[in-house]
């Protein structure tokens, strides 16, 4: 028994280390949060089931009636004391599960200040890139928050594609760039349906509501490309519904801002013009490559014209295909 | 708790009218008896887990690959939505709603539901939804494709412009599959209120019969938001109201908490009966009284009580205030208590016990097993850091598959084959039996696991085409789906081939305690001969309490001689 219990301990532990490689990179600093909340998550979770199905399989295979043995089992039909410490025990480990899970979430604070000065919690002021604010007045959480350098940027979804505006140098792209180490605020938007704005590399994904406009913070830590998915069921072409994201560093940033800036706007390359148009278009024949052909569909948004888009097209090899 | 019965000496109770059908074709009729009707729905549903299975394996074809090169968008949109509608509406509660429907009245001692006519008007709703379901492949614009959530502004969206399209049909689907299962749970909670057996209070009505319970009382509180929430959606299609319209000034997010706060419970009006059934069988097949019984029998009833609070965790992406996300976020980890004491009582029950490894003893085992992974993986999803990762992303699909197919869809087959002997007189092949379990269970892990990391990765769920990453855990995934396709075709040849000439059985083959192993296999008309008086708790092995005081227990100390060769040779 005590063998047992070491054994599944040292398992938990070494699959709690495991869970980190089961992620793309921690290219955010809540990323990390994230990824420890789900090593001790991995580690408890794994140290219940095998202590749970260590048990289930032992009687499995040492309680099993001979073949010729018809009588019953010990009539055994509870045990109070045992069942109060299996009922006690999971109780505390979700309340405590519940408290950590928290704590992660109030240091993350991705849903940028609006919500937090219009619910007055202060407390929840804490975030990833910052030191915690624990014990500041609130006038001077604000005045903090006003006067750290955030890098702003809206965003904008559509059925389907994504565009990014900087509004300080005005200008437009489908492909997201963003300054590492810098807290960034995001300001969603949707054209028409729901969205969601998910990067896997960052972990964190927030829906986007239409008529709503929704605050979002992260910081980026890690320089490189990632994806931007749309994580929200969005119509016909969902899944062609993403961008790259750009983490770079600062002064790269201010570059490409600058080589942006200096660029007049051309209709960008979109994964859902494109193939609609093909569909539609008897000459060009994707259409024709798929086995079942389906049904009408509303008509994605024309390509969006934007200052900067990605030199490479998304997806050339279905370019090459066709 | 008295027995109601109705006298009507004339006509053979629970036949519509004198001289009705007592072959195969009553099963085509609007047949009054409870074991009629339940045979009805478990039949009618397994021929849509069917096709629902054929539109899930057409997706995984898709999916075998990162292009969107088998069916076109609007057809994988179509099909992954109509594939969760039919497996959800179509299979999963009407074969639960079968299986109760069957067994409820004859483990409480009942002569029938105590709504028979109700009860068979329930039935009869199924095969309209399921038409309405299937239609709407026909329509033009096609089935609709907002996903089975049908969240709005995408399933307000219209593009070929006619009023009767697939969307609509969808709707109309779902109103009339809430309306039976309303009229369904009204009759099983009165049923189960008011026509126990004498002598059969509340702690010794078998854990089954507390699960149906817990299960039919979501209903009754659940469903009429969803239905509500439906018609709302409905009447922002066809005239134009703006409850989730935004461009008319609608709130989309309203809808979510219509759709969750029906939805998020349904699966434990899932999961309840599956559970119980659970616990009815691991005791007759490891010969040992059900492990703390009273506690398992409340622990539905807590579930059925938490479970109206934990909404909100499918919304915890959707804008949804922080202050409603932790409130929820430690609600739906409640539920772990009362699911956890379930496990912990079942592998208390097995330990020690005298364990046949029989067809319905694996489903079980294999069901609760995979029930321990699910469990501990919705705990990551009530976390809400962990959440906000993972949602909508294959992490969500693979855990609730393994809750559905993993341990709820495993739990019907236990349950189908652990009454089989019943239902029909004859006994399943054993053999066939136990290669249907072995595919199950290899397809479920080969299917669903690799969901997992796919969604770690970051893949979305209702995606027709995917980056190059996921190509390896997406075809690993094919391969198991159609290998749970495959794994159903010994089913279907055992259930056939034995009900028609499989060797016949007596009373009790199982040599179970419980109610329904005291009447003929199949059982009569009105179930008992004498209305049985109970005595003693379920689940009495190894003491040799007899169950009731006014008939003879048959063959409750010797195992009856088709079981023991079936055993030993």
């Amino acid at each position: 028994m005590t063998v047992y219990a070491i054994l599944a301990a040292l398992a938990s532990f070494w699959m709690a280390k495991q869970s980190y490689s089961w992620f793309p990179p921690e290219a955010a600093a809540e990323a990390k949060l994230q990824d420890d909340l789900f090593s001790l998550f991995t580690g408890l979770g794994t140290f219940i089931y095998l202590g749970v199905i260590g048990p289930f399989l032992y009687s499995l295979v040492f309680h099993r009636a001979s073949k010729y043995d018809m009588s019953d089992g010990p009539p055994i039909e509870g045990n109070t004391w045992l069942e109060i410490v299996w009922t006690a025990v999971p109780l505390v480990l979700v309340l405590t599960l519940s408290f950590v899970s928290y704590r992660t979430y109030e240091k993350m604070a991705v849903r940028g200040p609006m919500e937090l000065v219009h619910l007055h919690m202060p407390e929840m002021m804490q975030s990833a890139y910052a030191k915690p604010f624990d014990s500041t007045p609130q006038q001077d959480i604000q005045n903090a928050m006003e006067t750290a350098p955030i890098e702003q940027i809206d965003v904008t979804a559509k059925q389907w594609a994504w565009i990014f505006h900087y509004p300080k140098q005005d200008i437009t792209s489908t492909e997201l760039h963003l300054p590492v180490d810098r807290r960034v605020r995001f300001t969603l938007r949707s054209e028409d349906v729901l969205h969601g704005f998910y990067i896997p590399a960052f972990r964190l994904k927030q829906d986007i509501v239409p008529n709503r406009e929704i605050d979002f913070e992260l910081t980026p830590v890690k320089t490189g490309t990632y994806r931007l998915r749309d994580s929200m069921f969005s119509g016909t072409y969902f899944a062609a519904n993403q961008a790259d994201v750009v983490v770079q560093p600062v002064n790269e940033y201010q570059q490409w801002l600058a080589d942006a800036a200096s660029q007049s706007p051309t209709p960008a390359f979109n994964q859902a013009a494109f193939e609609y148009s093909q569909a539609n278009d008897r000459e060009g024949a994707t259409k024709d490559k798929v086995a079942v052909r389906g049904w009408d569909t509303i008509p994605p948004a024309p390509p969006p014209v934007v200052n900067y888009a990605p030199k490479h097209e998304p997806d050339i090899a279905v370019l090459n295909h066709s | 708790m008295t027995n109601i019965s109705i006298d009507a000496p004339e006509v053979v109770r629970g036949q519509p009218y004198p001289g009705a059908p007592d072959n195969w074709k009553r099963f085509f009729t609007f047949s009054t008896d409870h074991k009629v009707i339940g045979i009805q729905y478990i039949v009618t549903s397994f021929v849509f887990f069917l096709i629902g299975g054929l539109l899930s394996m057409v997706m995984r074809g898709e999916l075998i690959t990162p292009e969107a090169d088998l069916v076109d968008r609007t057809v994988y949109n179509a099909l992954f939505t109509m594939h969760g509608s039919i497996m959800l509406f179509m299979w999963t509660f009407p074969v639960l709603v079968g299986l109760g429907n069957y067994l409820v009245p004859l483990m409480i001692g009942a002569r029938d539901m105590a709504f028979p006519r109700l009860n068979a008007v329930s039935f009869w709703m199924i095969p309209v939804v399921g038409i309405l379901m299937l239609a709407s492949f026909l329509v033009p614009g096609g089935a609709s494709q907002s996903g089975w959530w049908a969240y709005p502004p995408v399933s307000l969206q219209n593009p070929t412009g006619h009023l009767i399209n697939g969307q609509v049909l969808w709707i109309l689907a779902v109103a009339i599959s809430g309306v039976s299962s309303i009229m369904g749970a009204v009759n099983f909670v009165t049923t189960i209120f008011r026509m126990r057996a004498p002598g059969m209070t509340w702690f010794k009505t078998p854990a089954f019969v507390w699960a149906v319970l817990g299960a039919q009382l979501i209903q009754l509180y659940g469903l009429p938001a969803l239905t509500g929430g439906a018609v709302m959606l409905l009447l922002d299609i066809t005239i134009g109201t703006s409850f989730f319209a935004p461009e008319r000034g609608g709130n989309p997010i309203l809808y979510q908490h219509f759709f969750w706060f029906y939805s998020h419970p349904a699966v434990y009006v899932m999961i309840l009966p599956a559970f119980g059934m659970f616990s009815e069988i691991l005791p007759v097949h490891a010969r040992k009284p059900l492990f703390g019984y009273r506690v398992i029998a409340a622990s539905s009833i807590l579930i059925t009580v938490v479970s109206g609070v934990v909404w909100v965790h499918h919304m915890f992406a959707s804008a949804t205030p922080a202050w409603m996300r932790i409130l929820f976020m430690v609600t739906s980890m409640l539920v772990a208590i009362p699911s956890g004491i379930k496990v912990f009582g079942w592998v208390a029950t097995i330990w020690g016990g005298k364990i046949r490894f029989t067809t319905p003893m694996l489903f079980a085992l294999g069901g609760i097993s995979n029930w321990l992974f699910a469990g501990i993986t919705g705990i990551f999803l009530a976390s809400v850091p962990i959440d906000i990762h993972v949602n909508n992303t294959y992490f969500v699909v693979g855990h609730f598959h393994y809750v559905l197919y993993g341990a709820i869809v495993m739990g019907i087959y236990a349950g189908i084959y652990h009454w089989f002997p019943k239902m029909t007189g004859r006994m399943y092949y054993e053999g066939l039996g136990k290669l249907h379990f072995a595919l199950t269970y290899l397809g479920t892990a080969l299917t669903f696991l690799p969901m997992h990391p796919a969604g770690l990765m970051g893949m979305p769920r209702r995606v027709a085409s995917y980056d190059l990453e996921f190509a390896y855990w997406n075809v690993l995934a094919s391969l198991g789906g159609f290998l749970l396709g495959l794994s159903t075709l010994p089913f279907i040849l055992n259930m056939v081939s034995s009900w028609i000439r499989g060797d016949k059985v007596g009373n009790n083959p199982w040599r179970a305690y419980g109610l329904e192993w005291l009447t003929s296999s199949p059982p009569t008309v009105e179930n008992f001969e004498e209305t049985p008086i109970v005595v003693s708790r379920p689940y009495g092995y190894g003491s040799n309490e007899p169950l009731v005081g006014n008939v003879p227990n048959p063959g409750l100390t010797e195992f009856p001689e088709s079981f023991t060769q079936k055993t030993t040779s």
